[in-house]
């Protein structure tokens, strides 16, 4: 250290080169919490069939509401069915709704996003007055309506007009947070360089503003899956959502749970710590993948 | 400001126009038959006769315009039709159920404020402390715990430790207060957590860059109280973001209360709507919907009103 009056040493290092998913870990080790138990969650959801003790939806009369034990660590139900194994295939649900309803809401927010802050005038304002109207409604209260109106659509085991109703809500978040990006990019030179060359719309739509927006499109789709779990949750739990004998965690809190408060505690502290659980770690996730890729990006 | 007041309300009819027609469309195109979902919901044998009749008394034979501008001029007018379930007008069931849901709101709005804003400076002042880390936990958990099952849990302790089980009536505040507010804080509580949470973390954050400006230091270095600098000049400019907060979230306390309802077995707005879905009950549902689209709108015009109150630079125009 030379000190030499009225200098100062800049201190220069070089920034090692890890493996990014390393590098993510180092620097947000709540966002790598978030995404070991993610990890662990989809390696339950896929294993469900091998690493669940008992069958989910095995009835067993001769053992109702039996309190957590070495035999049923989470206790069972007032059929006598596992808690713990319906949890772990619980998980089968959730992430199949959350990552089904975010990828297909927040997919076509993008589009709408960057389709109106690319063709801007009239077009962006039409579609943005159609959102407002969407975003008028408050989320419970819109994908109730669509649960309720369009009813039951099962295919391959999955109701997809839930992941509809669950998704809808998020077309319109997602239009606004990536329409702001995108019209950020849509005032650089190379855009406009781009249609001097005589490119066409969608070549300049997917080769240079599609590019540019991945990072707040991929922050949004973390958070969403997060939502899309509650909300899910909490429309199974209403009774309109997934339903009996599916299990999911907000279905094991509905019906019967309430009446067995005092004598099986576990049936409804467990489901509600998985929810708790999952949504917790795709929050911290998508917090810290906002803070490592773009902290400027409000969700 | 006047200009800018009529201009807002002004705007606000498109847009609640097109949530009509938005959720009426929905409701006649894709919706289930009220009729049939009634009278041969549970098994009954109806002859298709008598159906149509029921139809023709509802007016679902009209066609969709006739019957939207019926509804439309019906509620320029403030009648809102009669529920296609219940047979009583719509506008009796749902101010009969209001009072309930606006106080738990109410009730909800002020816990969560009366948390957050003590939390958020403690975290912020705090900064990396244990103090701070236990806050952070805490608000972090507030957005992934489903409001119902924190409903769940609050019954289940009061019931194993107290013995407290949830009145089966309702009690109104004018009648006996206390057992009113005994009544309706859990609800609250419930809902308010996931509030508290998100203007936590908003009042944390923004006092952090509050604290950096430059009228701090300067204050801080006149010799000012650090009491006074935190209050007078940081928590003031702190809560414009915060006051925002507050509003977006309301869409989720709404949600919040639509679940957490049944939990408390409260007969509110959140209750009825529900069942005005699983029996498909139109009118019912469109003017709910409508409704509770307007009040959002309203709280967020609202919110932007007082921006310009919490902060005399903002002037509208």
């Amino acid at each position: 250290m030379s000190a030499v009056p009225g200098t100062f040493e800049i201190a220069y290092k070089v920034p090692r080169r890890r493996h990014p998913v390393l590098a993510f870990a180092v620097q947000q080790p709540l966002g790598a919490a978030g995404l070991a138990i993610i990890v662990l969650m989809l390696a339950a959801a896929a294993l469900a069939k091998w690493v669940s003790p008992y069958d989910p939806l095995a009835v067993d009369y001769g053992g109702i509401l039996a309190p957590p034990s070495w035999q049923h660590v989470l206790g069972t139900d007032n059929f006598g069915r596992d808690v713990f194994s319906r949890i772990i295939f619980g998980s089968q649900t959730a992430l199949s709704v959350g990552f089904l309803s975010s990828l297909g809401g927040c997919t076509l927010g993008a589009i709408i996003g960057v389709a109106s802050a690319y063709f801007g005038g009239k077009t962006d304002m039409i579609v943005q007055r159609f959102m407002d109207v969407i975003l008028a409604f408050p989320i419970i209260v819109l994908a109730l309506a669509v649960v309720g109106l369009m009813g039951k659509n099962v295919v391959f085991g999955i109701d997809w007009n839930l992941i509809i109703a669950i998704g809808l809500p998020m077309v319109p978040r997602v239009a606004r947070v990536v329409r702001s990006s995108a019209l950020a990019v849509r005032e650089m030179p190379y855009i406009d360089a781009a249609r001097t060359a005589g490119f066409s719309h969608a070549r300049i739509i997917f080769r240079h503003i599609v590019p540019n927006v991945v990072a707040p499109y991929l922050i949004m789709l973390t958070a969403s899956v997060g939502q899309a779990i509650l909300l899910e949750a909490s429309l199974s739990f209403l009774g309109l959502g997934v339903t009996e004998p599916t299990p999911a965690w907000g279905l094991m809190l509905s019906g019967s749970a309430i009446d067995f408060y005092q004598q099986a505690p576990w049936m409804i502290v467990f489901p509600g710590v998985a929810i708790s659980l999952a949504v917790f770690a795709f929050n911290l996730f998508g917090d810290s993948l906002r803070d490592w890729l773009d902290p400027r990006i409000k969700i | 400001m006047l200009r800018y007041i009529v201009h807002r309300i002004l705007l606000m009819i498109p847009t609640l126009f097109g949530v009509a027609i938005l959720v009426f469309g929905m409701l006649r195109l894709m919706g289930g038959d009220p009729v049939e979902v009634m009278m041969r919901g549970d098994g009954g044998n109806v002859s298709q006769a008598v159906i149509e009749q029921e139809r023709v008394r509802l007016g679902l034979d009209r066609p969709i315009y006739v019957q939207f501008g019926k509804w439309l001029g019906g509620m320029a007018t403030g009648d809102f039709g009669v529920s296609m379930w219940t047979g009583k007008p719509v506008s009796q069931e749902i101010a009969s159920r209001l009072q309930l849901s606006l106080q738990v709101a109410v009730m909800a709005t002020v816990l969560a404020v009366l948390i957050a804003i003590p939390l958020g400076t403690l975290s912020a002042l705090y900064k990396d402390t244990w103090i701070d880390q236990v806050i952070r936990v805490i608000s972090i958990g507030g957005l992934a715990v489903p409001s119902f099952w924190l409903g769940m849990i609050i019954i289940l302790v009061l019931l194993s430790y107290f013995h407290w089980h949830p009145p089966i009536t309702f009690t109104p505040f004018l009648e006996n207060p206390r057992e009113n507010l005994a009544q309706l804080i859990w609800p609250a509580l419930a809902v308010g957590y996931r509030y508290s949470a998100v203007a936590t973390r908003m009042m944390r954050s923004t006092l952090l860059e509050v604290l950096q400006e430059d009228y701090i230091r300067t204050a801080r270095a006149k010799g000012v109280y650090e009491r006074l600098v935190v209050v007078r000049h940081a928590l003031s400019n702190a809560m414009l973001p915060v006051v925002t907060v507050i509003g977006l979230e309301f869409a989720f306390l709404i949600g919040g209360l639509v679940v957490t309802e049944q939990v408390f077995n409260l007969n509110g707005i959140g209750k009825l709507f529900v069942q005005a879905v699983a029996r498909s009950d139109f009118t019912m549902i469109q003017s709910l919907v409508l409704l509770i689209a307007a009040f959002f709108i309203l709280i967020n015009f609202a919110i932007d009103l007082m921006y310009a109150w919490l902060d005399p630079r903002i002037r509208y125009r």
